[in-house]
């Protein structure tokens, strides 16, 4: 286990590489979750709005 | 025949299949994810030896290449849908390619990154403008160009046909512009990089660097799928099948 | 055809030679440039006659992309390019003769004036008419690439900016070969020939396809 972590005294390099990737690839699933949050609240919103409106 | 595949071409039909494949493509994205770089750090040897010995740190080659071809792969999708959306005028063709752009990017900036750090500890050098990092940096320029002028233009309409059309320019220019970085002196083309064909290397390696680019693609079909939903929910936004999705899932 | 070809360019030259201060702006532009960087790295003459090549191109590249604005900016605000799409002449000779005016402009003054900047970095005599060889076939191939940034961002603010972003990736092959070129004739001129045979065969790629891709944009950007 430690001499996987350790990767022959290569850890920094190729544990920086993993960890970027890691970082990137749920940073952007989790940015794109929030952007469809973002689009659909405001979307519902406006619609309730835009509904009331109507109805008044 | 024809109705069938147009059929999905409709944004409010591909919204509903791309939200139930979605999780499938992230869910087989992790396993094979997993299974391969379990493979790729376990079943090969730790150290290299050879024409090009490399130590422990080669381990990098399996994010390095698979994010390397990533990032190419996906400027032809970019540029495939740019065509269609061209030629067949289809406003979905348009919506997948702005989809497929930024992970592109994302991959280009993380194969350089990786290039970097694979560098370092191999060559003892951050950055060497070898041809292959060069010719990397400058499809980022490529894929950040694309997406600026998406930006840039406030009309959907005009800003899909201009990055289309960037896009396809960009695709016809990009053999150029790589083989002028790896040959800049006609007169006698030096093989700067050393290149090891498929053929020599160890199967589980190869198998790792595949397996981790299958993992790649169904990690890239997934956001694209979940950045093309948001993108046909704004727009389609005076659609009755869109009220009825607010409605739905809208949080209060 | 030629005649359509003709009429624009000598309209083109016509209206810049009454604001000649456009056409010099990009000459100075250039020569300025190249003269900051001996400022900046230093100016020991072994390293000047070694980074002359790439510096004058980088230098035309800019200077050639800072001009490619005012290419159809003018007739943009005026109107007169739609109407240039509406004639029955087609858009690609119409294109071809204000990329063509534009370059005699902004790109011919370059070609002329690098020789004198190539002295100013110590290159010798060979180097300096291959310099103005390479120059002179290139910088066409870089008004009709940029010819294609210009009209796609038509318009949008910021435009300069992110007209050189988009622009510049695609100038690489012509600065790698254009400059390779003077740098390999100060050691052997006959190595010269495929750099130039490269950089013709791109003039010729432009020539074909970038009007048409020119004005596919502009009409992208029109409608």
């Amino acid at each position: 286990m430690m001499e996987f972590l350790a990767q022959g005294g290569y850890a920094f390099y190729v544990w920086s590489c993993y960890g970027m990737g890691a970082v990137l690839l749920a940073a952007e699933i989790v940015a794109l979750r929030k952007r469809r949050r973002t689009i659909l609240s405001r979307l519902g919103r406006l619609k309730r709005m835009r509904d009331a409106e109507v109805n008044e | 025949m024809k109705r069938h595949w147009f059929h999905f071409a409709a944004p409010s039909t591909f919204y509903h299949l791309a939200g139930r494949l979605t999780p499938w493509f992230l869910g087989l994205a992790l396993v094979t994810g997993v299974v391969a770089l379990y493979w790729g750090f376990f079943e090969t040897p730790d150290r290299l030896g050879g024409s090009n010995p490399q130590k422990e740190y080669y381990r990098i080659i399996f994010v390095h290449v698979a994010s390397a071809w990533m990032s190419m792969w996906l400027y032809i999708v970019v540029a495939a849908w740019s065509a269609i959306g061209l030629v067949f005028n289809t406003r979905l063709s348009y919506m997948m390619a702005i989809s497929v752009a930024p992970t592109g990017a994302l991959f280009t900036f993380l194969a350089l990154f990786t290039g970097s750090f694979w560098g370092k500890p191999s060559w003892g050098t951050w950055w060497d403008w070898d041809p292959r990092l060069t010719s990397e940096l400058v499809l980022f320029f490529l894929y950040v160009g694309y997406l600026a002028l998406h930006s840039a233009i406030d009309d959907a309409r005009r800003a899909d046909r201009a990055a289309a059309l960037l896009a396809i320019v960009g695709l016809v220019t990009v053999p150029i512009i790589f083989w002028s970085i790896n040959c800049p002196d006609p007169n006698q083309c030096a093989a700067l990089h050393q290149r090891s064909s498929m053929s020599d290397i160890d199967g589980n390696i190869l198998f790792g660097m595949l397996g981790l680019t299958f993992a790649f693609w169904m990690y890239s079909f997934a956001t694209s799928f979940m950045r093309v939903r948001s993108i046909i929910l704004e727009r389609e936004t005076d659609t009755a099948w869109v009220a009825e999705v607010i409605d739905r899932e809208a949080p209060r | 055809m030629f005649r359509t070809f003709m009429v624009i360019v000598r309209r083109d030259v016509t209206l810049a030679m009454r604001r000649r201060t456009d056409v010099l702006t990009t000459l100075f532009f250039f020569v300025i440039v190249a003269s900051l960087f001996p400022l900046g790295i230093g100016s020991e003459r072994e390293m000047l006659r070694f980074l002359g090549p790439g510096v004058v191109w980088v230098a035309a590249l800019l200077a050639s992309m800072l001009a490619l604005e005012r290419l159809f900016a003018s007739d943009y605000a005026d109107g007169t390019l739609e109407q240039m799409l509406l004639t029955p002449q087609p858009l690609s000779i119409l294109v071809l003769g204000k990329v063509f005016a534009h370059w005699l402009l902004t790109g011919l003054p370059l070609v002329l004036i690098a020789p004198l900047i190539g002295l100013q970095y110590h290159l010798e005599g060979t180097s300096l008419a291959v310099m103005a060889a390479a120059l002179l076939v290139g910088t066409p191939v870089l008004s009709l690439i940029g010819a294609i940034g210009a009209a796609l961002t038509l318009g949008l603010r910021g435009g300069g900016i992110l007209l050189s972003l988009l622009v510049l990736p695609l100038y690489i092959p012509v600065l790698v070969y254009g400059s390779g070129a003077v740098t390999v004739s100060a050691i052997d001129v006959a190595d010269v020939q495929p750099f130039m045979a490269l950089l013709g065969a791109f003039l010729i790629l432009a020539l074909a396809f970038s009007p048409l891709a020119t004005a596919a944009a502009l009409r992208i950007s029109l409608e």
